[in-house]
C-alpha cells in the first residue's frame, strides 16, 4: 500500500435494488489533504461517505481506509475515523462538559485524557462561562463548532464531515473553516461534502459528484482554468449543463 | 468497559432530565396503584336497596336484617306497591329490589315454602350480577341456619369456600395486573421510544460510526430501563403486601426472576419495535395500541380469558402479558413452584428469543 494515500476507492458501486446511487467511481485521498466531495442532493455524496465510515457495505469495488480494508476489517476503520453530519449534533439534554465526556468515552478515552482534552477544548472555544449549560440553549453555530471538536477529539487520521455548515451564518462559518485549516495542519485529513461552492475554494482538491459518477476531480484552480471559469459556482453551472 | 458505562450513564441523564419520560417512569404507576387500590374497586359496598314487603312478619324482619348488616346495602327505603318498583330504579335511586311474598312466614311453616322476588339493575351487568349472587347467598345462610333445627327434611347444604382470596378482594386482582401493565410500559414503550428518538434526531448514525459494537449501543440503552422497572415491580409488591395487605405465598426468589424474565420480554419487544420504525410517533402509537390496550384487555387482567370468543382468545394467546400474568398470580396468591409454572415460563422464553431474533434480522437487513 502506498503510505501516500489515507483513502483508496476503486471502482466502488452501491445498488439498492433496481436504482444504482454510486455507479462504479475511483478517486484516492493524500493523506493531510481537505478534500472536498461536492455534488447535488441525490448526487451519491451521502451513500459514498457511509461506506467509507462503514455504516453500508458497497456492492462491489476495492475500498480502503487507512490501509484497511472497509469489507472486512469496518470496526478497526471506526476507530480511527471521526464523523460529523449537519443533521446531528451532540446531544441537546446533555451540557457541553458531559458531551465531551461521552464521546471521549464512547472513543476509549481515560478518564485523565478525557479531563484534559475537555479544557483544552472549552478554552480553546471560549465556553468557560457555559460550560455547565444545556447545549439546547446555545447557537447552532457553537454546536457545529464543538461538535466539530469533539469529532476530531480522539485524534483520528480523517475526519468525514457531511455538510458540517448547513444553516450556518457566513461569519460562523468562516470560523468553522478556520478550525478546519487548524486540524489539517495538525496532520488530520479532512473530507467534506458540501453544497456551498464558495466552500469548494477552501478544500486543497474537489472531486464532483453527478448522477453517481465523479464528473470532474483536481485542484480547485487547475479545473476553473480548464472550464475557463472565474470561480465555482459558474464552475459547477458549466458542468452541470455539459451533461 | 469504559466506553459502556459513559453510555449508560448518559442514558439516566436523559431520563432525569426529561420530565415526560419521568412522568411515565414514576408517576404513572404511583397514580395507578392508588387509582386501583383505593378508587376503581369491583367489590360492592352500601349498595343502595328497597324492600316491598307484603308480609312483614318476624321472618322477613329477620332476613331484611341479615341483608342490611351484611354492610353490602343500605336502605333506601320500604316501597309500598309494584308500581313503586319501576320508578326508583328508573330515578336510580336503587340498585335492588326485594319483594316478600303476601304471607311469607305462614307460607313457610305450612308448606315449606316461600318465595322472594330479587330484581337487579342491570345496566351495569356486573354490579347486577354480583349484587344478586350477595343476596342469594345470604338467603341461602338463612336458609340453612333454619334448617339446622329442622332435621325432618332431607336437603343438600353445599359449603362453599373462596380459595386463595378467601374475602375476594379486588386489591388481589390489581396488584399483579399492574406490575403486568407498568412493566410492559416502562420496558416495551420507553425502549422503543428511547431508540426511535436516537434515531430521529441522526444520533443513531454517529454512534454506529463509533466503535461502540450496536448490540452495545442497545444493551446500554436498555440497562436503565430495566433497573427502573425492576424497581417499580418491587415497589408496587412492597406498597401491596404493606399498604394494601396482598399476600405472597411463594418464593420471592422464583417471583423476582420471573419479573426480571417478563422485563426481558418486554425490552425485547421494545427492540423489536425500534427495528421496524424510525419515528417516537409511530413507536408510540405501536405501543399504546398494539401493546398497552391489549394487554390491559385481553391479559386476563380485567376480563377472564376463557370467557372471550375464540377468535379473541387466539389474540390473547400471542400476548406475552396473558402468560406472565398466570405465572405472577399462582407465585402470589397460590404459593406455586416452578413445576406449576413451566409452561408459562417457556413460553415468555419463547417470546424473547423469537423477538430479539427478529430485531437481529430487521438489523442486518437495514445494514447492508
Amino acid at each position: 500500500m502506498d503510505e501516500k494515500w489515507i483513502v483508496e476507492v476503486e471502482g466502488m458501486t452501491k445498488k439498492f435494488g433496481d436504482f444504482t446511487a454510486v455507479d462504479s467511481i475511483s478517486f484516492r485521498v493524500k493523506k493531510g489533504e481537505i478534500f472536498g466531495f461536492l455534488g447535488a442532493n441525490g448526487a451519491g455524496k451521502t451513500t459514498a461517505i457511509k461506506i467509507l465510515c462503514g455504516l453500508s457495505r458497497p456492492t462491489s469495488g476495492k475500498v480502503t481506509v487507512d490501509g484497511l480494508n472497509v469489507y472486512t476489517q469496518a470496526e478497526k476503520i471506526k476507530e480511527k475515523i471521526g464523523y460529523m453530519s449537519q443533521k446531528f449534533s451532540l446531544y441537546d439534554d446533555l451540557n457541553i462538559e458531559e458531551n465531551i465526556r461521552l464521546f471521549g468515552g464512547i472513543y476509549g478515552l481515560s478518564n485523565k485524557e478525557i479531563k484534559e482534552k475537555s479544557e483544552i477544548l472549552i478554552n480553546k472555544l471560549g465556553l468557560q462561562d457555559v460550560r455547565k449549560e444545556l447545549l439546547k440553549s446555545l447557537p447552532l453555530g457553537w454546536k457545529q463548532k464543538l461538535a466539530f471538536s469533539v469529532a476530531i477529539i480522539h485524534d483520528p487520521s480523517i475526519v468525514f464531515l457531511d455538510e458540517p455548515t448547513g444553516g450556518v451564518d457566513p461569519i460562523t462559518r468562516r470560523q468553522f473553516w478556520e478550525m478546519i485549516y487548524e486540524a489539517s495542519s495538525k496532520g488530520v485529513t479532512i473530507f467534506v461534502t458540501t453544497h456551498y461552492m464558495d466552500e469548494a475554494e477552501y478544500c486543497s482538491r474537489i472531486s464532483m459528484m453527478v448522477d453517481g459518477r465523479i464528473a470532474a476531480m483536481g485542484k480547485p484552480s487547475e479545473l476553473k482554468k480548464e472550464l475557463g471559469v472565474r470561480n465555482m459556482d459558474e464552475f459547477f453551472v458549466k458542468l452541470a449543463r455539459s451533461k | 468497559m469504559e466506553r459502556f458505562l459513559a453510555f449508560v450513564k448518559k442514558e439516566f441523564i436523559h431520563i432525569m432530565r426529561d420530565k415526560r419520560s419521568l412522568i411515565i417512569l414514576f408517576g404513572i404507576p404511583i397514580a395507578q396503584i392508588l387509582i386501583f387500590g383505593f378508587a376503581i374497586t369491583n367489590e360492592i359496598k352500601d349498595a343502595k336497596i328497597g324492600i316491598l314487603d307484603f308480609s312483614k312478619d318476624a321472618t322477613t324482619e329477620k332476613i331484611v336484617n341479615k341483608l342490611l348488616s351484611s354492610g353490602y346495602y343500605q336502605l333506601y327505603s320500604y316501597l309500598k306497591d309494584d308500581g313503586q318498583i319501576e320508578q326508583v330504579f328508573r330515578e336510580g335511586k336503587v340498585k335492588q329490589v326485594v319483594v316478600f311474598q303476601e304471607k311469607f312466614e305462614i307460607n313457610l311453616k305450612q308448606t315449606g315454602k316461600a318465595s322472594i322476588q330479587i330484581i337487579s339493575d342491570a345496566s351495569d351487568p356486573n354490579t347486577g350480577n354480583t349484587l344478586i349472587n350477595y343476596t342469594s347467598a345470604i338467603i341461602n345462610d338463612y336458609n340453612s341456619e333454619i334448617n339446622r333445627n329442622n332435621l325432618s327434611g332431607l336437603r343438600i347444604i353445599p359449603e362453599l369456600r373462596m380459595r386463595y382470596n378467601p374475602e375476594l378482594k379486588g386489591v388481589y386482582l390489581f396488584i399483579p395486573g399492574l406490575i403486568v401493565i407498568i412493566l410492559m410500559l416502562v420496558s416495551a414503550m420507553m425502549t422503543s421510544i428511547s431508540i426511535t428518538k436516537e434515531k430521529e434526531l441522526g444520533s443513531m448514525e454517529i454512534l454506529l460510526v463509533s466503535p461502540l459494537k450496536p448490540i452495545i449501543v442497545i444493551i446500554a440503552k436498555v440497562i436503565p430501563y430495566s433497573l427502573l422497572s425492576f424497581v417499580n415491580a418491587v415497589s408496587i409488591l412492597l406498597l401491596g403486601k404493606f399498604v394494601f395487605e396482598v399476600p405472597v405465598h411463594g418464593s420471592y426468589f422464583l417471583l423476582l426472576g420471573e419479573v426480571i424474565l417478563f422485563i426481558t420480554t418486554a425490552l425485547s419487544f421494545g427492540i423489536f419495535i425500534s427495528t421496524k420504525t424510525s419515528s417516537q410517533q409511530v413507536a408510540l402509537m405501536i405501543s399504546l395500541v398494539g401493546l398497552m390496550l391489549p394487554t390491559i384487555l385481553l391479559s386476563g387482567f380485567i376480563f377472564p380469558v376463557e370467557n372471550m370468543p375464540i377468535p379473541l382468545q387466539v389474540i390473547a394467546n400471542i400476548m406475552p402479558a396473558r402468560w406472565f400474568l398466570i405465572i405472577i398470580r399462582d407465585i402470589m396468591l397460590k404459593g406455586s413452584d416452578i413445576t406449576f409454572i413451566w409452561k408459562e415460563t417457556l413460553v415468555l422464553f419463547g417470546f424473547t428469543a423469537l423477538f430479539i431474533g427478529l430485531s437481529i434480522k430487521n438489523f442486518k437487513v437495514r445494514l447492508t
